[in-house]
């Protein structure tokens, strides 16, 4: 290999392993980092254009075809919106569902991650079905504990991907305590399943690798937070949800079909697992936290490989929570309120498995969208994912091209990003000058 | 003697959510079972492992919105011994096909602030308007247990056993009351092909067809069982322009409730 003179490109052409389509280009001149794009080459499906001129209840349904692995996630950051504007709250055994149902999508988003996308990675695997072949009893087990999210998902909203129950001020159809009984009994064995995989989980091979990012989340005073809370920082930030433009700008990057969301006057910053974990740590329940402890984690992570442990340790959280609902679950009187429209501007933002994802609506007096703005978390973390990487290559520039790509590939899908998402892959080039 | 040779399973992905190739690794209970049968050749989301082509079967998902895309659906074509397409977005243009009834650089200006950056064809197009498809699955998701329906049916050289009636008959074998004739709720499950198992009705509400047109819907004749159901001509539209907008019978039934 030629040492100063000549550039070298690391390309990963088409990233795998993650959700969407994207591409990874590095530029290496004279052993320095000169250039890292994650691009993004999903094509645009304009959903902030075609909610214009549709009804207010439509947009749960509509947005949660934005992304097939977190539609829970765009059906709440929706139904929030939309009751915000029209001046409604969910509250009691409603709210408790709508918390049951995340519950249900973390599980089955985070294990997805932790044993199909990341793992692989650790473990020197193509994929998940590849290292079956030698960890079979690991891989069936985590498609298991991941089928306990889904049976959530599938059964509070009728099926796991774009489930049809949610609607704006409640659900159409609310179980009985009978129907919700017997998915306690296998959450409780999801519980063990999940406190057995953070312990698999935290004595996999971390580089030695942190950020001083500023990590943005959901803080809500009694609980671990989903769907409420103000949005607040490790750097000061401490906001409504409604001053989130204030606070955020959306910036269009020509190599990307993504925005990139940046902090007003700060630049990028961290949403996802880590950052919720950062700044929620004493909102865990007592089985998580130790969870954590026992894995050696301290109460603030700024490790972005580790991530795969604290996904752990919310599934956890999340089971826990899930037994905790089902158990204190008594069936509402009506499945949702009634919601009237009103002409206003209603703002949501709830902590999708990936991060914080924003909705805000201006609707007339007949329901009737006139103005529609998503910011999902990938684009969010799309400037932190490019940083980090800047700092991980330099001392590995040694690495021959086809490992420094796989490691850089591992980098990114440390933020489990999701392009559809985002624009609504990953493929990694290095380039060596 | 050598092991026989397993065929080969490519996934390939196109504008979508990828809720459809979820659905594969949503198979729980088959996934591990499926990938001791098959060789999965090229499977993006799922596997950093590409093996080259032809493929015996290639599981298309998403629409066809770039130049780019609308070139490489041909190669995935030439690679592909039999290729069909999974849910709305191949099927029908999806969700996104909403921007073929509207001017779509009207669309890239409210979303991106530098519209010059975007490539982008004027319509959401299905992938059978480009290239020749062996079976289409429908559905906004597709069902799981369809998709392996399917799978099982291509490797064994058999027709998919798919039914293309209504979601009336799943209603009515699942017991469920009907949410029309019963709580005077607009569905769309009389014209709406079956295979999500008849959900909606079943969570007490109408269907709203993302399976998309059964064989001979008859629209029109459901559009006036609604507006006896006081529903107005913009919500008609609304309902038939959803995640099947472009499926020739939806798209024309709202054509026809349009405000001229």
């Amino acid at each position: 290999m030629s040492k100063n003179s000549k550039p070298r490109t690391i390309n990963v052409d088409y990233l795998a392993r993650v959700e969407g389509e994207g591409a990874l280009r590095v530029r290496i001149k004279d052993n320095k980092v000169t250039d890292v794009k994650l691009k993004i080459f999903e094509p645009p499906r304009f959903f902030e254009a075609f909610l214009r001129g549709r009804k207010f209840d439509e947009a749960p349904d509509i947005t949660a075809r934005i992304c097939g692995i977190c539609p829970i996630a765009y059906q709440m950051s929706a139904v929030h919106a939309m009751e915000d504007a029209c001046g409604v709250t969910v509250s009691g055994q409603l709210r408790a569902l709508r918390r049951l149902i995340y519950c249900g999508e973390w599980i089955e988003s985070h294990t997805l991650h932790v044993f199909f996308l990341h793992a692989p990675d650790f473990l020197g695997y193509e994929s998940a079905i590849h290292m079956a072949k030698d960890h079979g009893d690991l891989v069936q087990r985590a498609l298991q504990l991941k089928k306990a999210g889904n049976d959530i998902v599938a059964l509070l909203g009728g099926r796991e991907i774009h489930p049809v129950n949610v609607r704006v001020g409640g659900f159409y159809k609310v179980p009985t305590k009978a129907e919700l009984r017997p998915l306690a009994e296998k959450l409780k064995w999801a519980r063990d399943e999940a406190l057995a995989a953070t312990r698999v989980v935290a004595k996999l091979k971390f580089p030695d690798f942190e950020q001083d990012y500023e990590f943005v989340a959901l803080r809500h005073p009694d609980e671990y937070p989903f769907n409420e809370g103000r949005l607040v920082s490790n750097k000061g930030l401490n906001i409504a949800i409604r001053e989130f433009n204030d606070h955020f700008a959306e910036e269009h990057m020509a190599h990307s079909n993504a925005l990139h969301c940046v902090r007003k006057a700060r630049g990028n910053y961290f949403v996802g697992p880590l950052a919720r974990y950062s700044l929620n740590f004493d909102k865990l329940s007592p089985l998580a936290r130790d969870a954590a402890r026992a894995a050696g984690l301290g109460p603030v992570c700024r490790n972005p490989f580790k991530s795969i442990i604290v996904r752990m340790v919310e599934t956890v959280q999340a089971c826990d929570e899930a037994v905790r609902l089902i158990e204190q679950y008594e069936r509402p009187d009506k499945p949702c309120v009634e919601v009237r429209p009103r002409a206003g501007i209603g703002h949501g933002c709830t902590e999708a498995p990936r991060g914080i994802l924003y909705h805000r609506y201006k609707i007339d007096g007949h329901g009737v969208i006139q103005d529609a703005k998503i910011v999902p978390p990938t684009s969010q973390n799309q400037r932190t994912i490019e940083n980090d990487l800047r700092h991980f290559i330099p001392p590995r520039l040694n690495l021959p091209d086809a490992q420094l790509a796989w490691q850089c590939e591992q980098a990114v899908r440390n933020y489990d990003p999701c392009i559809s998402c985002a624009t609504h892959f990953l493929k990694v080039r290095i380039e060596r000058d | 003697m050598a092991a026989k040779k397993k065929p080969k399973l490519a996934v390939w992905k196109f504008a979508s959510c990828d809720g459809c190739q979820l659905s594969l690794l949503d198979c729980e209970d088959e996934l591990l079972a499926l990938a001791g049968e098959v060789d999965i050749a090229n499977f993006p989301e799922a596997s950093r492992a590409v093996v080259k082509g032809p493929y015996d079967l290639s599981l298309v998902e998403g629409s066809i919105t770039t130049p780019h895309d609308a070139e490489r659906i041909h190669a995935v074509r030439r690679a592909s011994k039999h290729l069909v397409t999974i849910g709305a977005c191949a099927t029908a243009g999806g969700i996104q096909a909403l921007r073929n009834f509207k001017d779509v650089k009207e669309f890239i200006s409210v979303v991106y602030a530098t519209p010059g950056y975007i490539e982008t064809l004027n319509k959401s197009t299905p992938i059978a308007d480009h290239v020749f498809v062996d079976f289409e699955l429908r559905g906004c998701p597709i069902n799981k247990q369809q998709l392996l329906e399917v799978i099982s049916a291509y490797l064994h050289g058999r027709k998919p056993n798919i039914p293309a009636y209504s979601v009336c008959l799943e209603c009515k074998r699942r017991n469920t009351v009907c949410v029309m004739v019963a709580h005077g709720t607009p569905c769309l499950g009389p014209v709406t092909q079956a295979g999500c198992g008849a959900i909606c009705p079943a969570y007490d509400r109408g269907c709203y067809g993302c399976f998309g047109p059964k064989e001979t819907p008859n629209t029109s004749s459901l559009a006036k069982g609604w507006a006896g159901l006081k529903v107005s001509e913009p919500d008609l539209v609304r309902a038939f322009r959803g995640f099947n907008a472009y499926a020739e019978p939806f798209r024309k039934e709202s054509m026809a409730h349009e405000q001229k």
